[in-house]
């Protein structure tokens, strides 16, 4: 079995992001990146199932910049085996990210997609169900729990009632939730080895992908700041405040 | 123009987020019409009809919508989407998972997650943790859009008295099978909805802990929420978590007990009225956001706080 996993560089979820002046986006200069979290978790599954012998390959891919590959680079430092950097500039909509990767699925032909479940820049949570879309392949987003069987997986989902257990039949998609396992740490050799590793570039016209925006981004502003409150001395006077002042009691 | 929007439900009744989205399309265009899929499912048709704003229901019912398989409902929904100008659903696992499927079918960038109506086609939306509000315009012919409940009231649900019209069921798709849901049901109120949510975290140290939280839920009848954390340690189940990658609140009144206020955290609960936190760390960022920070050990505070609450009880007899 072969398992391509969808990697995306973010800014570092540490970082309390900045809004530019002109109001046209976030400040990313000098601003420290990493991988996108839930995402280390589907390399980390793919990893898992490839040392348990159930699938032969993993190949890594991220779509972006040229400093993106750092990305590709980590993910091949925890146990892929081969990295595709697409070349893009500026914001790639989740639509332009699934179009690309059911290019890639075509050639690579994998019998899974791992992907997060989100990306925690964008907040957008649809690339993985758009390229199942695109692919008519099934859906199990929000995995917090996967079971590799026969010629399918069952996979338990969360969902806003608990816990949702689907089978899907392979090929699929699986998008990943951050309770699905604990990622591992690259070591220093790993880290090393994964520079010997292939990583093949290439660009969305390549592929014949248009990845024009149809979303403009008209502005981007700070949220409204919540106006300090005060600290009370005991129990006794929270309960007095609730009840009197702020009367939600 | 016209609204489709996809109404989420438990094939016995609404589920209460639907009226919030249903207020929501009525702000993008007036006529709103609802579809919903299900399995024996005409109670929910019928109280669709009675909502206020909905001008028609289209009521598709078959075994197969028994459960939320995005891969069945699609092809329902891209039946109807030649007529509709906007498909609309709510910004929960089920719009999640369902809408991506629906616009990218039909080659649409979708809208996820708007938490203000500006125009037809011009939203806003947060952005990185709700750190960034950010204002969007789609340039689809078509729009595809998810909302976010709890910046929305809801619609009445009284006053409508929309058709009902059956539609015909769509294909099956047999690579995707439902097994099992473990839905935790419980008598305090929805984490959504609730008017009072009291949240736990890390700092409550065990699952047993969470009795504290639990009586001071009882006596405010609140719902019960907890901290990412809390949840990776078992301490409480996935449905309470609050955050960015949990569940969104909005109740009048947040207390926070033992919870740093990491900003994935806040991402779920800022919006909140009032906001409480109790924190033995004077320095936690929870109490930034705080209206009324007690500093203090909350095994000492929960109690002490329950009692404090008796006794206002019986004041108030
Ligand atoms: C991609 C991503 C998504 C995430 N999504 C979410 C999300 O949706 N929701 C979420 O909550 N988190 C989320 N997180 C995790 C988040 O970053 C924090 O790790 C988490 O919120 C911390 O939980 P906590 O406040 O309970 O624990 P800690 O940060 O460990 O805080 C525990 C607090 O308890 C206090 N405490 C300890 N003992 C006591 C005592 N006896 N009395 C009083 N106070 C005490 C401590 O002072 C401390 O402030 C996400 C993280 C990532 C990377
Ligand atoms: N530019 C990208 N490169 C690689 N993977 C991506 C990219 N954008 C999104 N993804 C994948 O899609 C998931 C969901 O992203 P989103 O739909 O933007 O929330 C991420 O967790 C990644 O696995």
């Amino acid at each position: 079995m072969k398992i391509l996993v969808a990697v995306k560089r973010v800014i570092d979820y540490n970082v309390q992001i900045r809004v530019k002046e002109d109001n046209s986006g976030i400040v990313t200069d000098n601003v420290k990146m990493s991988t996108n979290p839930p995402d280390d978790n589907a390399i980390e599954e793919a990893v898992r199932i490839k040392e348990s012998g159930k699938a032969k390959e993993i190949v890594a891919i991220t779509i972006g910049e040229d400093k993106a590959q750092e990305t590709v680079r980590k993910a091949l430092a925890v146990g892929a085996d081969r990295g595709i950097h697409v070349k893009t500039e500026g914001i790639v909509e989740p639509l332009a990210v699934s179009k690309i990767l059911k290019a890639i699925v075509e050639k690579e032909k994998p019998d899974l997609v791992f992907m997060g479940k989100q990306a925690i820049d964008d907040d957008c949570n649809q690339t993985g169900q758009m390229l199942a879309a695109l692919l008519n392949w099934p859906q199990a987003t929000f995995a917090s729990k996967i079971e590799v069987k026969d010629k399918s997986l069952e996979v338990t989902r969360e969902v806003d009632e608990g816990l949702e257990t689907i089978e899907v039949k392979i090929p699929a998609i699986v998008t990943c939730d951050l309770r699905l396992n604990e990622p591992r740490y690259a070591s220093l050799p790993n880290i090393m080895k994964a520079k010997k590793k292939p990583l093949d570039q290439m660009s969305a016209t390549d592929l014949g992908v248009d990845t024009k925006p149809r979303i403009e981004q008209i502005k981007v502003e700070e949220p409204p700041k919540r106006k300090a409150g005060i600290k009370v001395a005991n129990v006794a006077e929270l309960v007095n405040k609730l009840k009197n002042e702020a009367k939600v009691i | 123009m016209s609204v489709l929007l996809i109404a989420e439900h438990s094939n016995k009744e609404l589920k209460p987020f639907t009226l919030n989205v249903i207020n929501a399309a009525t702000k993008i265009d007036e006529d709103v019409h609802v579809l919903i899929m299900g399995h024996n499912s005409d109670p929910v048709a019928k109280s669709l009809s009675e909502v206020s704003g909905v001008k028609k229901v289209i009521h598709v019912d078959n075994l197969i919508y028994e459960n939320y398989v995005a891969e069945n409902y699609v092809p329902v929904i891209l039946k109807y989407a030649d007529k509709y100008s906007h498909i609309v659903s709510a910004a929960n696992t089920f719009g999640k998972n369902l809408m991506p499927r629906v616009a990218a079918k039909l080659d649409i960038s979708q809208v996820s997650d708007i938490i203000k109506v500006i125009s037809s086609d011009t939203f806003l939306r947060p952005i990185y943790a709700g750190n960034a509000f950010a204002t969007v315009k789609s340039n689809d012919p078509k729009k595809c859009v998810t909302v976010r409940p709890t910046s929305f009231e809801p619609a009445p649900s009284s006053g409508g008295s929309a058709e009902i019209e059956k539609g015909d069921t769509g294909e099956e798709y047999s690579s995707t099978k439902f097994v099992k849901k473990e839905e935790i049901k419980s008598d305090r109120p929805e984490l959504g909805t609730a008017r009072i949510v009291i949240s736990g975290g890390r700092g409550l140290q065990s699952g047993d802990n969470f009795k504290l939280i639990t009586a001071v839920a009882d006596k405010l009848n609140a719902a019960i929420g907890a901290s990412r954390a809390a949840v990776d340690a078992g301490y409480i189940t996935n449905d309470h978590q609050v955050g960015q990658t949990g569940k969104v609140v909005v109740p009048d009144l947040y207390i926070a007990v033992g919870i740093s206020g990491a900003i994935q955290h806040l991402a779920g609960m800022k919006e909140s009225k009032v906001i409480v936190a109790i924190n033995k760390d004077g320095e936690a960022p929870i109490f930034s956001i705080a209206d009324y920070g007690l500093e203090a050990d909350l095994f000492e505070a929960l109690p002490q706080f329950l009692e404090e609450l008796n006794k206002l009880n019986t004041i108030q007899k």
